[in-house]
């Protein structure tokens, strides 16, 4: 059985003196999907980014409570190496358009200022590649810059980028809902094939694909957490009447 | 995903014919040999296996549709075999009954040997295995002549019947012999009822056409 | 009735056309006609002997533009120094700080400068420099010239800044990089375009600036290399030719007009170029 990878207690979020997120406790098992789903507004992004601390970076913003990484408090280490271990992918991809697609792959490294020898370097590139499905497309023209490549093949790269740093947890904030159905429908079963190497938390407004991709799911609805189980679960049988009102498209 | 979901149902439904079929051929090989641990084992064990593959079947089935949204031709899998496993589960409760009556038969002398009884369950046993392979291998063709030949099982049933009648009316202490020997019959008859129900839905799922209930025009 | 409409709206619509196509040449009319009448005047000057010697004394024939030359491009070359770093790290500010008060100030006080009447400068740099130094020198005209183009290159940089989508930001700070780092390893090579492209008008626009050099600079027939004296400067030295009696002046000053519109020009495709070359799209 898998063990807790994040464990978050009571944590609350806000934005000057609006609450967005009130006390929501839950955990995330290793190398799992799990989904945070509910209607816009609901929190869940904001949540989201405040596990790799990038919440705090929008002045007037502030948490309250505990996340813990295994047996690490997040809120309690220094935000650079939070987010050296935790990484994440955004809505619309967002690869450096100044750099080529092999420096945009080692770019935690090469930005960190971490020199590695060039053997070690192209290893990670390849393997980083290799996993999100990317290197039979790029690796003829890794020297060129990545603006020719798709959305979801950019997207991919941002994944790419990611998994480079070789995070504990992978956050991944509505990573398809900028890309066509086919681009998304790869992206999806590249992060069901993804979760053997890295923990992934997904944040999608979309509840069929937080239904098709993850095994376990989180609804959310005004700031709170308002039904957590195993997603086969919280599809046929949620507990929550609320959870049954968004399933069947009441609000949201 | 969604198709290796579905190749999951499909192989939960064969295994659970499978199951089905062993529990109708016990039955009959106990009341033909007179075994009665076969039968008691029918009863007690494999009755428990067959709900238990019917609740897991359910299962998996609503999960599929919550989480995979499946359409089309995959939708009508789905459904369908939804409703097969309900078919598969009465002829579960069926061979049990079956294996009830058999039970106080063994008991007692045979009245005459069994040669229509076996007849019958080789025939039905037979539509169920082809109304299997219909299924798999999505073929209408097959289903329909299987349909047909449920009218042979009707015809096999009465002629059991007029049988009996005749033994009742020379011999009335054996007539709870007979009357038992009547409900293998009935039993045996409406397991292939629900071969020919499953038959349907494979038309259903390759064709899309619903034949239920007037299967004879279709024909 | 409809097809009388119909042809009023046509006419109105190709007399507009007219209109538009003819304004424009208007426009364009003028900036070829100068660019004919210093091509005309400047070329016959322009040569070899032209380019590389000393002017001559007063009255005698011959000579050359080289100290002028030498001057203008020592006198930019020391202004940018100071005015490229200054103004690019403020325009970053600008671009970072946003909306606070102090930026809304510095952004005020880059547009007030901007508007600061050029011979206004070089009075300012005179009473700052030249008094306290005691001469006149290259050095107080940079400083003129730099607060000439300080306005240019913050404004520019700013906006080439603001640009960047904050998601590129986001990406690099993802990664675990620190603020300082995205910045300059991230966000600037991605704004080099812009921020080269700004500094590069700059330095077009200061070229050709005659009033502050007036009382800095001052000009000299000498060949000067020491920023701490004076120097002759393209400008100054077409303002002291063209007002002279001299007609061998005054055609040399015609030279020297071309060799700076030219000078102007190349700056000016350059920064095209450049721009073009390292823009980075997102």
């Amino acid at each position: 059985m898998g063990s807790n990878v994040l464990t978050i207690n009571d944590f609350c979020a806000h934005f000057e003196e609006n609450q967005v997120v009130n006390n929501v406790t839950m955990k995330v098992e290793q190398n799992m999907v799990t989904s945070l789903m509910g209607p816009s507004g609901c929190g869940k992004t904001t949540l989201l980014r405040c596990i790799n601390r990038m919440h705090e970076l929008v002045p007037g913003a502030g948490v309250k409570g505990r996340v813990m990484l295994h047996d690490n408090d997040l809120y309690a280490m220094n935000p650079i190496e939070v987010r050296k271990r935790i990484g994440m992918v955004f809505q619309r991809p967002n690869p450096f358009p100044s750099m080529t697609i092999y420096d945009n792959v080692i770019a935690g490294y090469k930005l960190n200022g971490i020199r590695l020898k060039r053997p070690e370097r192209d290893k990670i590139v390849e393997d980083s590649l290799r996993k999100s499905a990317l290197w039979e497309e790029v690796k003829d023209r890794m020297y060129k810059r990545g603006t020719f490549l798709s959305g979801g093949q950019q997207q991919r790269l941002c994944i790419a980028r990611a998994l480079a740093m070789e995070p504990d947890v992978l956050l991944m904030d509505e990573p398809t809902s900028a890309l066509d159905p086919k681009s998304t429908a790869h992206i999806e079963e590249l992060i069901i094939e993804l979760k053997e190497n890295v923990t992934i938390l997904l944040v999608t407004h979309n509840m069929a694909q937080a239904a098709r991709v993850s095994d376990f799911t989180a609804f959310m609805y005004l700031g709170d957490l308002v039904e957590f189980g195993p997603t086969e679960k919280l599809f046929t049988v949620p507990e929550d009447k609320r959870t049954e009102e968004y399933l069947s498209g009441k609000f949201g | 995903m969604l198709r290796a979901k579905i190749d999951d149902l499909k192989r939960q439904i064969i295994q659970y014919s499978d199951h089905v079929e062993k529990m109708i051929e016990k039955s009959i090989r106990g009341l033909v040999s007179q075994n009665e641990g076969l039968l008691k084992s029918v009863i007690k064990e494999d009755e428990d296996k067959a709900n238990m593959l019917e609740l897991e079947l359910d299962r998996t089935c609503t999960t599929v549709i919550a989480q995979y949204q499946p359409m089309g031709k995959e939708l009508r899998t789905v459904l369908m075999i939804y409703d097969m496993s309900n078919a598969f589960e009465r002829m579960g409760d069926h061979a049990v009954n079956i294996s009830e009556s058999a039970l106080p038969l063994i008991k007692h002398k045979k009245i005459k040997p069994f040669i229509d009884i076996p007849r019958m369950s080789e025939i039905t046993i037979k539509m169920l295995n082809d109304c299997i392979e219909a299924f798999v291998n999505e073929s209408s063709k097959i289903a329909k002549e299987v349909c047909k030949r449920d009218s042979m099982i009707d015809g096999i049933r009465s002629q059991i019947l007029r049988e009996l009648i005749t033994f009742m009316a020379e011999n009335p202490s054996i007539i709870s012999d007979c009357l038992h020997i009547l409900r293998i019959a009935d039993n045996l008859e409406r397991i292939a009822d629900l071969t020919t129900n499953i038959c349907e839905d494979v038309i259903f799922i390759t064709k899309g056409k619903v034949v239920k209930h007037n299967i004879q025009k279709k024909n | 009735m409809v097809n009388s409409n119909i042809y009023f709206r046509i006419i109105k619509d190709r007399l507009f056309l007219c209109g538009v196509y003819f304004f424009a040449f208007l426009v364009i009319v003028p900036l070829f006609l100068i660019l004919y009448y210093i091509i005309k005047n400047g070329l016959p000057v322009i040569n070899w002997e032209f380019l590389s010697s000393l002017p001559k004394p007063m009255g005698d024939v011959g000579g050359g533009i080289v100290n002028a030359l030498a001057g203008t491009i020592m006198v930019v070359l020391t202004a940018s120094v100071f005015a490229i770093p200054f103004g690019v790290l403020t325009g970053i500010y600008l671009a970072e700080a946003g909306k606070s008060r102090i930026a809304d100030a510095v952004r005020l006080c880059a547009e007030i400068l901007q508007g600061v009447p050029s011979i206004v400068i070089g009075i300012i740099a005179y009473a700052w420099i030249v008094v306290t130094f005691g001469s006149f020198s290259v050095f107080s005209g940079s400083v003129a010239l730099a607060l000439m183009m300080l306005p240019v290159v913050v404004r520019s940089t700013e906006e080439t800044l603001k640009l960047i989508p904050n998601t590129i930001r986001e990406a690099s700070l993802a990664l675990g990089v620190s603020y300082t780092r995205t910045i300059l390893k991230v966000i600037i090579p991605c704004g080099l375009s812009g921020i080269s492209t700004g500094v590069l008008l700059g330095v077009a626009r200061i070229s050709g600036e005659t009033a502050p050099l007036l009382f800095t600079a001052f000009g000299s027939p000498y060949m000067n290399l020491n920023i701490f004296k004076p120097a002759d400067t393209l400008p100054l030295l077409i303002f002291n030719y063209a007002t002279s009696p001299y007609p061998d002046w005054q055609a040399m000053a015609w030279g020297a007009s071309l060799v700076l519109v030219a000078f102007i020009l190349i700056i000016n495709l350059l920064a095209k170029l450049i721009g073009r070359k390292w823009e980075v799209t997102f």
